[in-house]
């Protein structure tokens, strides 16, 4: 019932899925359809059921979701070892993104039982029976659990995320205090797998100009940061009904975000630096 | 358009899918929440209307006034004005919320969680406590 940190699985849930279609109001090619069944290896003692949201842009076909039997007795203890492990397995065309299997470069961001987070940091054991694997949601699909992220880090880049200086250039490093440091953890641990902003209704609505909360929280890294400079350009840049405004506190971000960071928070000091400015 | 209908050979000139998310994403208290307090404005703006409709049938004379108040107290009736005022309680403790955490306060995920269960234990107190109240003073008809 009360959630204390992000990386708790939702034990109990009114629904596994809001009570709609399950292809309701989705573009005819969006739609997802019914898949093929893969069989369990010959001899394998202990499987489970991964439903997995397939997508082949050569084929001409819809998406589809597809059913893979894996061997737990064969098999590492993270979803990502079970993708990897249909990959050698069952299906080599399987298609995901990862690197470094811990939860720190972001590339395995994905949906699982319905939330999003890392395959790598993941349990098998931590979801239903059978497991659901889709894309991070919202995002135009590439391949099966590719998504492409263009628009996001088009967004991203929109933020101007570097240290933006009008001093003049110090000697050596630009110094901070402990302090002044300390005000940007919880910050700049982002890895940008854009779980939070996949996971945000304000962006599946209005993703073309709200900028979502992974780049905003971006964006209040550099206001937060004592060495930046140019903290009411960026302000000016972010005062915006949509860049901004459409962020209506929902929180499924802080829900969702594998770091355990607060793009929520980020995104309420950025409003409050706003109105203190005008005030 | 069918793709299948593409020639054998040819790349199909077809846009990308988009991945799936309110059909798929699990309801947590937090979008829930954000949609019922969605949900309540809208309801307490259509509610609104019918106070007006109420204080104009009563200004318009006992005739008019008695139709409405046949309509309200009608079972129907009561269970729309209880739902009413449900959702007057919930928007209004979900209001306060906001309000909380426009001061950058109650973003730690445990206060989220938190926050939202009173709101919404709140809100049931508040109403069972009104209609109690109401049904104390008034009387049951």
């Amino acid at each position: 019932m009360i959630v204390e940190s992000s990386d708790q699985v939702s034990g109990f849930s009114w629904l596994k899925r809001f009570p709609i279609p399950r292809n309701f109001k989705m573009t005819a090619e969006s739609q997802v359809e019914k898949g093929l069944t893969w069989p369990a290896p010959e001899g394998a003692t202990l499987t489970k059921a991964f439903d997995v949201y397939r997508y082949d842009p050569d084929s001409g076909d819809n998406p589809r979701l597809d059913r893979f039997h894996v061997d737990l007795n064969d098999c590492g203890p993270m979803v990502l070892d079970a993708l990897i492990w249909i990959k050698n397995k069952v299906d080599s065309t399987l298609t995901f993104r990862r690197s470094c299997r811990e939860g720190v470069c972001g590339s395995c961001s994905m949906n699982m039982d319905g939330t999003n987070w890392l395959a790598c940091t993941r349990f098998i054991s931590d979801l239903d029976t059978p497991a659901t694997i889709y894309p991070l949601a919202n995002m135009s699909i590439i391949k099966d659990l590719v998504p492409d992220q263009t628009h996001l880090f088009a967004q991203y880049a929109t933020i101007e995320p570097w240290l933006r200086s009008k001093t003049p250039e110090p000697e050596k490093e630009r110094l901070q205090s402990p302090e002044e440091r300390s005000r940007i953890d919880g910050y700049y641990e982002c890895i940008l797998c854009f779980c939070c902003t996949s996971g945000c209704p304000s962006h599946w609505w209005n993703g073309d100009r709200f900028l979502g909360p992974a780049v905003l929280l971006q964006a209040w890294r550099w206001l937060a940061d004592s060495r930046d400079e140019a903290t009411e350009e960026r302000l000016d840049n972010l005062e915006d009904p949509f860049r901004l405004y459409r962020c209506h506190t929902i929180l499924n971000c802080t829900r969702t975000c594998p770091k355990g960071l607060n793009p929520g928070k980020a995104i309420a000091e950025i409003k409050k630096m706003i109105i203190e400015r005008e005030s | 358009m069918d793709a299948k209908s593409t020639p054998p050979g040819t790349k199909a000139p077809r846009p990308r899918p988009f991945s799936p998310h309110i059909q798929i994403y699990r309801p947590q208290l937090t979008s829930v929440l954000s949609i019922a307090n969605r949900a309540t404005g809208v309801l307490l703006s259509l509610a609104a209307i019918g106070l007006v409709i109420w204080l104009s049938a009563a200004a318009a004379g006992p005739e008019p006034y008695a139709v409405v108040q046949r309509a309200l107290v009608s079972w129907t009736g009561q269970v729309v004005l209880f739902g009413v005022t449900f959702a007057f309680f919930l928007h209004l403790c979900g209001g306060i919320r906001h309000l909380v955490w426009d001061t950058v306060h109650g973003f730690a995920l445990r206060s989220i969680y938190i926050s939202g269960w009173s709101v919404v234990a709140a809100s049931a107190a508040l109403t069972v406590a009104a209609w109690t109240g109401g049904l104390l003073v008034a009387g049951w008809r």
